[in-house]
């Protein structure tokens, strides 16, 4: 299937700041799943700095705007053609060795619910199976509902309010998955959809010995197929975020998203 | 009874390197000594040095009292030294760029793979990027005693931003001003090349993009840290800007310090700063200390930071055990300077052994430093002992323990006059196109009779090394 992909990030800021700096990951990589035709990201009035592929195999392109500025623009345009791998993630150029992604970190910590399920999952002796288990188990626990978490929610909080958006879904596989020994990373990236959405997708990648990273999303439950785009991946959201920023100033800043995937008629 | 081994006096004989300095201290009458113990601690007092060593905390402005009596090696003690600390510093370096590479050691089974990868200074992020010249760690510090003449263990390394090097400069520049005969008397090797020798390894891993003579800075937390002194003192001798996070930004490729010329692009930061702190876009976002967008810098070669992030998993003290390893594998050669055996409470045999032989040990922190959160087992009442004992199996991978070893004393003036008291040596190897080191360290003595801790926050004190030409 072949995707199209507009994404655009708009920064407002009620008191113009002084400069800004920015680390996007918001490039895919190519491999069996997906293979880029063409992307392109801009930066109103930016200046593109450093680029490089981290050891996760994610392009990271760094960017500075000069200010005086009180908006700034960050539009994403490309196509993707996509494969369904059975969620497998191959032929993706990486380095980070699986243990690395076995350490919580704040948004990851286990409470005791997400414990428990660890327990479950450890219980199977086949990690794949186990990481099926999570997926399902989390979808039920974390009832998908739009604006009732934010960015900084942990995965525990977002069990104990049984409500969430897929960020908290990721994250409550990630954190139970851990838990049982099973290295889980967070994935950020696109989804099919008729609508506009105003935020990217995200799910977690379990990783399986023998067969590798497995991607899973509890908020459609299922594992990533063709109507995915992987962009990023990290420890948990904060890691993974397509744009981290940095401005110069002390003016208050607005954020509107708006993303629009399609497929293109072949 | 333990027999500690006496630099200065075997079997009644003052030994070779210490032989001129016993005709000194017969010319020294008390009141002389006095007055120039004075006059040393005024000088220090007056140039300010008054910070706490290896970011022990403790009062910043307490004055770390200084040893007139000096250290002393031999051109062929040193030799040996020498090459055992450069072998040890081009492994831990190889070290680095392995387990931020393929990680040839953990697939080779020599070291577990989660002591390197769930290591808290294991640094993520720049797994895949090889820092010009193949170097994590520009300056690293060996910490080393002595059980004996020939007989040198390593206590620790530091791989990250090692400070005291500005002691090693000021003991030795006092004692010059104090004693200038003793100079003329003894053939003493300079340190005072040290500063040149470090802009020297700073510039020759400038990144690639740097062309023509690089722009290095040092970059410090600022003046309320405990090394300040330290820091601007290095900036002085080497002739380079000290900037704090605030002088520097990023735009475009690089990093650029703001002056009143404009801009400058800067090519190499020596930097004083904790990894977490370094670049509030990559690690720590409340940090007020670092540079936004440093990281992206560094990873696309538009500045070097030295040392690099992440050196840190090479010094740690669970990794250490690891390092005659590291020498074997990467260099093929067989260590020169040993390890002190090391039990790793992590393992249910080493924890057995440590629990039950806690009163002749020494327990440490797997992540501690400063002589905080130790415990001496011989020096300590049943109290701590059992105190400990009830930490280490709540936490036993937070514990290591070694042997209690029998440290080395030299001469040292005290309230008495002369007495032994026990020592370590911290030198300063340097890492760039070349591996150097200048022929001395940093001298730090227990000034506590019989006591074995040796930092300044459990009153230790310095003194001057000397290494002797041949």
């Amino acid at each position: 299937m072949i995707l199209t992909v507009e994404h655009v990030t708009r920064y407002g800021y009620d008191r113009p700041v002084r400069g800004l700096v920015q680390s996007h990951r918001m490039t895919p990589a190519s491999h069996e799943g997906q293979r880029v035709i063409d992307w392109e990201v801009g930066v109103s009035d930016g200046l593109a700095g450093g680029s490089f592929r981290d050891g996760a195999g994610d392009r990271v392109t760094s960017w500075s705007v000069i200010g005086p500025v009180s908006q700034v623009e960050v539009t994403v345009r490309g196509r993707v053609e996509t494969k369904d791998t059975g969620g497998i993630l191959r032929g993706h150029r990486e380095l980070v060795s699986p243990h690395c992604y076995l350490q919580a970190t704040a948004l990851t910590h286990p409470d005791d619910a997400l414990l428990a399920l660890a327990e479950e999952a450890r219980a199977l002796p086949e990690v794949l199976d186990a990481a099926h288990l999570l997926c399902e188990r989390v979808a039920k626990a974390i009832l998908w509902t739009p604006g009732v978490t934010q960015s900084q929610t942990t995965a525990a909080e977002a069990m104990s309010q049984a409500q969430g958006v897929c960020q908290d879904h990721a994250h409550a596989i990630i954190a139970a998955a851990r838990a049982a020994g099973m290295p889980a990373r967070y994935v950020s990236g696109y989804m099919l959809a008729e609508e506009r959405q105003d935020a990217a997708h995200a799910w977690a990648e379990i990783h399986v010995p023998n067969l590798g990273w497995v991607g899973f999303d509890a908020a459609n439950g299922c594992c990533p197929d063709d109507r995915y785009i992987r962009i990023a991946s990290g420890l948990d959201a904060q890691d993974a975020a397509p744009i981290r920023g940095w401005a110069r100033g002390d003016g208050q800043e607005r954020l509107e998203v708006a993303v629009a995937v399609q497929t293109v008629e072949q | 009874m333990t027999t500690y081994f006496n630099e200065m006096f075997q079997d009644g004989e003052v030994r070779i390197p210490y032989a001129r300095l016993e005709g000194w201290t017969k010319r020294m009458p008390d009141a002389l000594r006095h007055m120039k113990q004075a006059e040393a601690e005024a000088l220090f007092r007056r140039i300010g040095i008054t910070f706490a060593v290896y970011g022990e905390g403790g009062d910043p402005d307490r004055l770390i009292p200084f040893d007139m009596f000096p250290r002393v090696f031999t051109a062929a003690e040193w030799a040996r030294l020498e090459r055992g600390i450069k072998q040890r510093a081009r492994a831990l370096n190889a070290f680095l760029v392995d387990v931020y590479g393929r990680g040839e050691i953990v697939r080779a089974g020599r070291i577990p793979a989660h002591l390197v990868y769930r290591n808290a200074a294991f640094e993520k992020s720049v797994v895949g990027f090889v820092p010009p010249k193949g170097v994590y760690s520009h300056i690293v510090g060996i910490d080393l005693v002595r059980t004996g003449p020939d007989e040198f263990f390593v206590l620790e390394d530091n791989c990250r931003t090692p400070s005291g090097v500005s002691y090693m400069l000021e003991n030795r520049e006092i004692m010059m001003r104090m004693f200038p005969d003793l100079f003329r008397e003894n053939r003493i090797e300079p340190v005072d090349s040290y500063p040149l020798l470090l802009r020297r390894t700073l510039a020759s891993v400038a990144p690639a993009k740097c062309k023509g003579d690089p722009t290095i800075v040092i970059l410090t937390p600022g003046h309320f840290n405990s090394a300040y002194y330290e820091h601007s003192f290095l900036a002085d001798l080497m002739g380079v800007e000290l900037v704090e996070g605030q002088d520097l930004f990023v735009e475009g490729e690089y990093v650029w310090m703001r002056t009143t010329e404009g801009p400058k692009r800067v090519d190499v930061i020596y930097r004083r700063i904790d990894d977490a702190y370094i670049d509030p876009l990559c690690f720590r976002p409340d940090s007020m200390l670092g540079v936004p967008g440093l990281m992206d810098v560094y990873r696309s070669g538009g500045v070097n930071i030295c040392s690099c992030p992440g050196a840190g998993v090479a010094d740690d003290k669970a990794v250490y055990t690891f390092v005659p390893e590291m020498i074997r594998f990467y260099l093929g050669e067989e260590p020169i300077l040993n390890n002190v055996p090391t039990w790793q409470c992590a393992k249910e045999d080493d924890r057995k052994y440590v629990l039950e032989n806690l009163k002749d040990l020494v327990v440490k922190e797997v992540h501690g430093s400063g002589g905080y959160g130790m415990l001496v087992g011989p020096k300590s009442t049943k109290d701590q002992i059992e105190r400990f004992h009830a930490r280490i199996k709540d936490d036993p991978g937070n514990y290591i323990a070694q042997p209690t070893l029998a440290l080395s004393t030299t001469p040292t003036f005290v309230n008495e006059g002369i007495a032994p008291r026990h020592v370590d040596l911290r030198p300063y190897c340097l890492v760039g196109e070349r591996v150097e080191l200048v022929p001395g360290g940093l001298t730090r003595v227990a000034l506590t009779e019989g006591s074995l801790v040796v930092n300044s926050s459990q009153g230790g004190g310095v003194k001057d090394t000397w290494v002797l030409a041949e």
